[in-house]
């Protein structure tokens, strides 16, 4: 059986590489997929929390299905706007759409 | 076995970060999120991981792939990173950091053997304690579809019109 600060420091690792790849990328899908990988680190930590301090263990994955139905909505929903924007700028560079900047 | 399994997934983790070629990335994060469904079975979820591979293996992984074909870039404007990469990289670091030593920094409790959680239990559960979550997640898809089709349908304009 693995230890549960084992499970939080990976989880840790993979939302601090969400966090770079957030800040990092300039391609609106890049960004998309880095914020994937935080929303997993925080599933990861909901079912462990779950297992290793919840007695019936149910919460933490009910909660996990949730984060993870909101996650798929949000990439339908994103790459339709990314669509969007290519289609009205030829480029998905968030650093280049300045329209709602003042 | 969960070292070789979390490296798996750092590893994949790394890869979507730093990859300079955009469908590479969509399948080094595939690799992270099947790696994760491990650690899921690992920790007595196997349903959930059977979730995480059909929705992210099956769904969001292709239409990412979907969306990086039909907006493809090349020369300046296909370099997929910003100017402010160092500072990302102390952002990611610090947080890494603080995370860490939090973790590193409690107590936490000892491992315990568990029962996996039966499929039955689970769905009684969702639908009745959890029903109106449950109604509002497929409110919240349905609302995200109809968003989706209304953003992504072409528009009357003609093509090239900034507004």
């Amino acid at each position: 059986m693995i230890g549960l600060e084992h499970i939080l420091v990976v989880s840790s690792i993979l939302f601090s590489l969400g966090v770079f790849g957030v800040l990092a990328r300039r391609n609106a899908i890049m960004i998309l997929l880095a914020l994937e990988l935080m929303l997993n680190a925080v599933n990861i930590n909901l079912i462990a929390f779950a297992v290793y301090l919840d007695p019936d263990l149910i919460v933490g994955i009910i909660f996990a299905i949730f984060v993870t139905t909101v996650a798929a909505a949000e990439v339908g929903l994103a790459m339709a706007f990314i669509l969007r924007l290519y289609r009205s700028r030829s480029s998905v560079n968030v650093d280049e759409v300045n329209l709602m900047r003042w | 076995m969960f070292f070789a399994i979390s490296t798996i997934a750092i590893a994949g983790g790394i890869g979507t970060v730093i990859t300079p070629n955009v469908v590479y990335a969509a399948l080094f994060l595939l690799l992270s999120l099947l790696a994760v469904a491990g650690i899921y079975i690992l920790i007595f979820s196997p349903f959930l991981a059977l979730v995480q591979i059909l929705i992210y293996g099956g769904a969001v992984i292709v239409v990412v792939l979907f969306a990086l074909m039909l907006t493809r870039q090349s020369g300046e404007a296909g370099n997929l990173d910003s100017r402010q990469k160092p500072i990302a990289f102390v952002a990611g670091s610090g947080m890494l950091a603080v995370l860490i030593a939090t973790v590193l920094k409690n107590s936490w409790p000892d491992p315990v053997d568990r029962q996996v959680v039966g499929l039955t239990e689970l769905g009684s559960e969702l639908f009745t304690r959890w029903a109106v979550p449950f109604e509002l997640a497929s409110l919240l898809l349905l609302v995200a579809l109809i968003g989706a089709i209304v953003l992504a349908r072409p528009s009357d304009k003609r093509p090239g019109d900034n507004s």
